[in-house]
């Protein structure tokens, strides 16, 4: 009787085992299978496709089933410019490992390496991209995961250039780890929600290393964005999250380390603002906290467009920018307090560590160069320092009521 | 002109006033260093110093050594030696012993510092070059303004004056005629406009290090060009090197032509 049992529970679990994990199929030139279309046409759901080493001339791989896609030794797929690569028909897809290049150009389809179109439980991930148009596109996908890509685009102009990862109506997705240089925008997400991205790296795009809109409730944490042609704009979102991310040496007159436009109760918590043209460009953006982030060496730390309510900046630490602040209007709704500010020349008598003089962080040169852009010329200028001290004194044409009541007197430690 | 360089250079040596000079700038730099204990913030506080100090006591120097160095210059000008060379000889005396005070009084703290091991090193070294331009500069002109006035209250007048000029009014003035003007397009103004003044022009040097994020903010295609690439660099040391040489160039004209 036992035994009986035994066989009944053997046998249970290898069919479990069969339907789970399926069996493995494997694409090489020797193999059974040559391609890896053919290899999709012949599996079942919940196969795995073993793409073994060697280069695989296809495009328009449709999978439409659930199936594993795994590459050893980064096989290679080249599309040769014909069209798109990759296009998931089915939920629960993982594709993993493979060189992908050679997407074709197209301006009336936007052909990607690998497209998603409105699946789910998807996961791409440990995937070299190159000489693509649009790299990982999805489309109406949700719960799906992105992780440890490397994208790396030829993009030279805006117009004839795609994104390296772009979303679109998606939900829930996880983006983790990746890598985007030279495409059009590193990372585009548009009516995305509840999105997850961290410790990706996006430089040297054309566009924007990030780009967002239309998408709420976001989280961004501890990515990096340098050298992109515009830096970093997100747009017309609610309830992001930005933690720990370095914006770094976004040079040019339209370029941000992070242009903000209408974008209301979020938090910008613990970033690094470095070198860049403008720090953080602001524009319609109301009930924002910015706490612990350190603004260092950018021409202007913030920029403030108008129409800005009711934003908190404390602790955050302003080092040697040109301008700390820019200002386009006389009235203030935003407050200042317990910051450090490098060009503070205040006292401490109490010795409590916070200055006893009120900081201005507003100065009569910034509001020059807002009016006058070409008297950027005059920076540092003796005869500068002289007006911005006499309007540090009585001010007139800077908002009186701008001050940091607290300046701290030595930087923080914001880690 | 060796011989009366070296003189110069010797005379200026000994005096108080190149001691004094220079433990300004062993103290400045010995400060903004070990307490203040940041580079950039020393780099930066140190090209204010720079730009208004430099010029200052370079005019201001320059005057005073002529004028007190008068009656011996009269003495070798009875000697048979080319006027050329003793004035240009006085001229690059005080120079030069200027220059070594303020290359020393500021590089000894930052070479105790570490500045070697340090990312700032090119900051650093172009600010002892523009200082150092600014020095020959100032010296130049103050030798010019003493040249043409016997008079030495005049003299030390006019030196202020054209510090104060050069180093205030000017920008006051060109900040002014930027907003005034500020419908029309002004970058080729603006560039035009710092070229004609050493200060001006040794602060874009500067500020082509410091704050190149904040320049490039502008959208102007010839700023973009001056800012963004090494043409700004090339044009603003090749214009500092004129300023150099015009004014020389004057001190040798008018020294030939004085009569004593």
């Amino acid at each position: 009787m036992k035994t009986h049992y035994y066989i009944i529970y053997l046998l249970f679990f290898s069919f479990l085992n069969f339907s789970a994990f399926g069996q493995n199929l494997e694409v090489c030139n020797s193999c059974e299978y040559k391609s890896i279309k053919e290899a999709i046409s012949k599996a079942k759901p919940h196969d795995i496709i073993l793409i073994k080493k060697g280069v695989y001339k296809e495009y328009n791989i449709i999978i439409d089933k659930p199936l594993t896609l795994l590459g050893e030794n980064y096989p290679i797929i080249d599309g040769e410019n014909k069209g798109e690569i990759i296009s998931i028909h089915a939920d629960s897809v993982t594709v993993d490992g493979l060189h992908i290049k050679n997407v074709g150009t197209s301006y009336t389809e936007d052909y990607a390496a690998i497209r998603v179109v409105k699946r789910r439980d998807f996961v791409i991930q440990n995937l070299k991209l190159e000489k693509l148009f649009f790299g990982i596109y999805l489309e109406k996908a949700n719960h799906g995961k992105i992780l440890n890509n490397e994208v790396l685009g030829d993009a030279v102009e805006e117009y004839n250039s795609g994104n390296g990862i772009q979303l679109w109506y998606c939900k829930n997705i996880e983006i983790d780890g990746n890598t985007v240089m030279n495409v059009r925008d590193g990372i585009y997400l548009e009516f995305s929600d509840f999105c997850k991205i961290t410790n990706n790296v996006s430089k040297d795009n054309v566009r924007y290393g990030l780009h967002f809109m239309f998408s709420n409730d976001d989280l961004y944490e501890n990515n990096r964005f340098e050298s992109n042609g515009a830096g970093v704009a997100v747009m017309f979102s609610k309830r992001i999250k930005m933690y720990g991310n370095v914006f770094k040496d976004n040079w040019g007159s339209a370029s941000y380390g992070v242009l903000l436009k209408e974008i209301n109760d979020s938090e910008i918590i613990g970033n690094t603002f470095d070198g860049n043209t403008i720090g953080i460009n602001i524009e319609g953006t109301n009930r924002i906290i910015y706490k612990n982030n350190d603004f260092k060496g950018n021409g202007w730390a913030i920029k403030f467009r108008g129409a800005c309510y009711a934003n908190s900046f404390s602790h955050n630490n302003f080092l040697y920018n040109s301008f700390d602040l820019a200002y386009n209007s006389k009235l203030n709704d935003n407050k200042f307090d317990h910051n450090y500010w490098s060009s503070y020349a205040g006292y401490d008598l109490d010795k409590d560590g916070e200055g006893d003089v009120p900081y201005r962080p507003v100065k009569l040169f910034s509001y020059i160069v807002n009016r006058t852009p070409e008297t950027i010329i005059l920076l540092r200028s003796l005869f500068i320092d002289i007006i911005d001290f006499s309007e540090k004194v009585s001010p007139v044409f800077t908002p009186d009521n701008l001050l940091d009541n607290h300046p701290q007197m030595k930087p923080l430690s914001n880690d | 002109m060796l011989k009366i360089l070296k003189y110069s250079f010797y005379d200026l040596m000994r005096s108080r006033w190149s001691y004094v000079y220079f433990f300004f700038y062993l103290l400045l730099g010995i400060v903004l260093l070990f307490l203040n204990n940041n580079l950039s913030k020393a780099v930066i506080t140190l090209m204010n110093v720079i730009i208004t100090l430099v010029p200052l006591i370079g005019t201001i120097f320059g005057v005073m050594y002529y004028y007190n160095s008068k009656e011996f210059t009269e003495l070798l000008l009875a000697q048979p030696i080319k006027r050329t060379s003793i004035f240009i000889g006085q001229y690059l005396g005080v120079a030069l012993s200027l220059s070594m005070s303020l290359i020393l009084g500021l590089g000894l703290p930052f070479v105790f510092y570490g500045i070697f091991m340090s990312s700032a090193i090119w900051d650093f070294t172009l600010l002892l070059v523009t200082g150092t331009f600014l020095t020959l500069i100032f010296t130049a002109l103050a030798f010019n303004i003493a040249l043409s006035n016997e008079n030495k209250i005049k003299g030390f007048g006019y030196a202020i004056l054209l510090w104060l000029f050069l180093a205030v009014i000017y920008d006051g003035i060109f900040l002014m005629s930027l907003v005034f003007f500020e419908d029309y397009p002004l970058d080729k103004f603006s560039l035009i406009g710092t070229m004609f003044n050493p200060i001006d022009l040794s602060r874009i040097l500067i500020l082509l290090k410091l704050d190149i994020s904040a320049l490039l903010g502008y959208t102007g295609a010839v700023f973009k060009q001056f800012f963004g690439t090494n043409l700004g660099f090339i044009i603003s040391t090749t214009v500092l090197s004129l300023w150099v040489i015009i004014p020389t160039y004057f001190i040798k004209r008018k020294a030939e032509r004085k009569d004593f």
